[in-house]
């Protein structure tokens, strides 16, 4: 037998309505809110909010002589499009190092320094949410108060472990010398572990006990687990721990002045380094930092719904 | 092969390349972890053997892949060895602590290595001389108090967290309060929270360049300067107004922690129950009152984590001063000042000024801890 549906009369918002799914058909606290002030208000902050960034994209795509003698408001006065801010942009640097070669630099910091920490959290937050040992909550506890370790506090110890190989003064592995990036990916992973192990300890041990049982008497171990059950259940809890990892190792100035020196510096570095010698040159200042911005505007923009939940988790990091 | 030759190797090779390469080769060393994790729990003596085998090699192999001496690497063997006869007796069964190890140790060894030890390195570090090598008391944190130019790097930063969490909170739970339920919520959302994708130095450039300053009579580039030259004022160099020039650092800041404090509170403003506005709103309440007295009550707990957030965000704030002054005109700050001493090679000092931040932002982070523990037995 079936139902069929009751043909109610609705008029067109309230059918629109049905079909959008919204909630709330009589939406009668709206009005509370829609005084002309509070919207005037609105619209000011937005208007304040966007402003700053509106001013730098339009510059950087103006003529360097423009840029030098008006401002982006007169834009329409003084007409001029081109793309050379860019193009000299991508050449300007120091005797090591040109702004392209940073970009790129920048992705091959961010995406090991983003892959390398959630993947060993991952193996941790699992232990610590699925597996029964003595002094468990200890250990985690322990893990979570990491977190309120300014990296300040780390960063000139583990700089010297990487130039001496020394533990507390012992010699224990030879030292690394100017490698590459890898001092850059240890020392992200490093510094985002206890974060990201308390992150993805949450979602991992929200996965209900019923389904790691029923592995279990399956006969899967550990392993299994984690592979079949805690990665696919999780993904999307990684992807939104992984934006902000991404966004964060993209943005950030200290560790990369620490550890990321000569050839192997990210933007972030060498726009900062131009801010300080070329403070005047606007016409590359621009857009060397819409360069830099692009990236993580274009992560923002497309992934808005785990950018959200990331950065809303991780905002304390630091 | 060591891994210092592994990353020479590597760094020679194209980046693009280096990601593919470093990312797979750790992935493989993870699969090969999760494998034996698998097996160890089996029975029958091949899995006992294999057992053994990652037991006694597996650590010594990582100590001679990184080249430590072979003296250690022989005691992590022996400590292995130990280990499999431990595991074997296990409560759990042959294996069960062997998992355990598996999941457990690279987290551990590189948290103990690079977050555990270096900060009690720090606080040690605080009071030795510049080279760290003679113990020296007190007389690190009696140099910064008794400059004059240091005293002022505290007091800075003193002000960053008074300022910026306050108007960051008031300007964010306002916008969110004015934009909420109006058609095109989610357009003015991302406006104000589009700064937070932003890195602190991008947004440092994006104010440098709204405050950039030229002579009277020649046109303004920058635009805020521009304003000022509209309503009749003459030119004005804000990054070079001591004391001002702080507070036109804070706005860079407060600009970006908007965003945040503002989706925080939407959040917790939709959460607000409608029968208690209405209730107010039936007794004849306006709307500031049903504001003040319904909204505010009922979103407390958010206002206190995003207030703490922020707080703990500004006093670690280094990025944003290094970009704009790099602490010059009196704008430094600790978290800035603790780079410079470690610049000039003032490992002592650096290690002091560290020490200060941490001990500042202690307190705030364990209250933000307490509340976070509260808000959830609540729900």
């Amino acid at each position: 037998m079936t139902v069929a549906p009751a043909a109610l009369s609705v008029d067109d918002q309230t059918a629109r309505r049905v079909k959008r799914g919204e909630k709330k058909m009589f939406t009668g606290t709206k009005k509370r809110l829609s005084s002309p002030w509070a919207t005037a208000a609105a619209l000011i902050i937005a208007a304040v909010w966007t402003v700053p960034t509106f001013g730098l994209f339009l510059t950087s795509f103006r003529p360097r002589e423009f840029i030098n003698t008006t401002g982006w408001w007169t834009i329409f006065e003084n007409w001029g499009f081109t793309l050379d801010n860019y193009a000299t942009a991508l050449q300007t640097g120091n005797s090591q190092l040109n702004m392209a070669g940073a970009f790129v630099n920048s992705f091959a910091i961010t995406i090991p320094a983003t892959v390398l920490p959630i993947a060993i959290a991952l193996l941790a937050a699992y232990a610590f949410a699925w597996m029964d040992f003595r002094g468990k909550n200890i250990l985690f506890i322990g893990v979570f108060a990491l977190q309120i370790v300014p990296i300040q506090m780390a960063l000139i110890p583990v700089l010297q472990f990487f130039a001496r190989g020394e533990i507390l003064g012992f010699p224990v592995i030879e030292a690394f010398g100017s490698v590459g990036y890898a001092q850059v990916w240890i020392a992200h992973t490093i510094f985002g572990l206890p974060l990201v192990i308390y992150l993805l300890h949450n979602f991992v041990s929200e996965i209900p006990g019923e389904v790691i049982e029923a592995a279990r008497v399956d006969g899967a171990g550990h392993g299994q687990i984690f592979f079949r059950i805690i990665l696919p259940l999780t993904a999307p809890a990684i992807a939104s721990v992984a934006i902000f990892q991404f966004l964060w190792v993209w943005n950030d100035l200290l560790v990369a002045l620490i550890f990321a020196d000569g050839n192997v510096a990210p933007i972030t570095k060498l726009l900062a380094e131009m801010t300080g010698s070329r403070g005047q040159d606007w016409y590359l200042l621009t857009a060397g930092a819409f360069i830099a911005l692009i990236v993580p505007l274009i992560v923002f923009l497309s992934l808005q719904r785990f950018f959200v939940r990331g950065l809303l988790a991780g905002s304390t990091k630091g | 092969m060591t891994i210092q030759d592994f990353f020479r190797w590597l760094s020679t090779l194209n980046p693009w390349l280096e990601i593919v390469v470093i990312v797979g080769v750790f992935l493989a060393v993870v699969a090969l972890i999760l494998f034996l994790i698998e097996i160890a729990p089996r029975p029958g003596r091949i899995y006992t053997i294999i057992r053994l085998i990652a037991c006694v090699v597996g650590p010594a192999l990582v100590l001679v892949i990184m080249q430590s001496w072979i003296e250690a690497a022989a005691a992590a063997a022996v400590l292995g060895l130990l280990f499999f006869f431990l595991d074997k007796r296990a409560k759990g069964g042959a294996g069960s602590i062997f998992q355990l190890v598996g999941f457990l140790t690279p987290a551990l060894a590189l948290l103990t290595v690079g977050l555990i030890i270096p900060t009690i390195q720090t606080i040690f570090q605080a009071f030795m001389n510049k080279t760290g090598t003679t113990f020296v008391g007190f007389e690190n944190f009696a140099w910064i108090f008794t400059q004059p130019q240091n005293v002022r790097v505290i007091v800075n930063t003193i002000i960053w967290v008074l300022v910026a969490p306050v108007i960051s909170t008031i300007a964010g739970l306002a916008y969110a309060y004015f934009i909420d339920k109006t058609r095109g919520e989610k357009f003015y959302k991302i406006l104000v929270f589009m700064p937070m994708a932003i890195s602190f130095v991008g947004a440092s450039i994006i104010w440098r360049f709204m405050y950039t300053a030229r002579p009277e009579g020649q046109n303004q580039i920058g635009f805020l300067n521009q304003v000022i030259v509209w309503f009749g004022g003459d030119p004005y160099n804000f990054l070079a107004d001591d004391p001002w020039n702080t507070f036109w650092l804070i706005v860079v800041f407060i600009w970006i922690q908007t965003g945040f404090a503002m989706v925080v509170l939407s959040a917790a403003i939709k959460g607000v129950p409608g029968e208690q506005l209405e209730a107010a709103e039936l007794d004849g309440t306006n709307a500031w009152q049903r504001f003040i007295n319904v909204v505010v009550p009922g979103i407390r707990p958010a206002l206190i984590v995003v207030l703490t957030t922020i707080s703990i965000g500004s006093l670690k704030v280094f990025d944003i001063v290094r970009t704009m002054t790099a602490g010059a005109n009196s704008t430094s700050v600790l978290a800035n000042e603790m780079y410079t001493q470690f610049r000039s090679f003032e490992q002592g000092r650096s290690a002091a000024f560290a020490l200060i931040l941490f001990v500042l932002v202690l307190p705030i982070v364990v209250y933000n801890a307490v509340q976070l523990k509260k808000q959830r037995e609540i729900r």
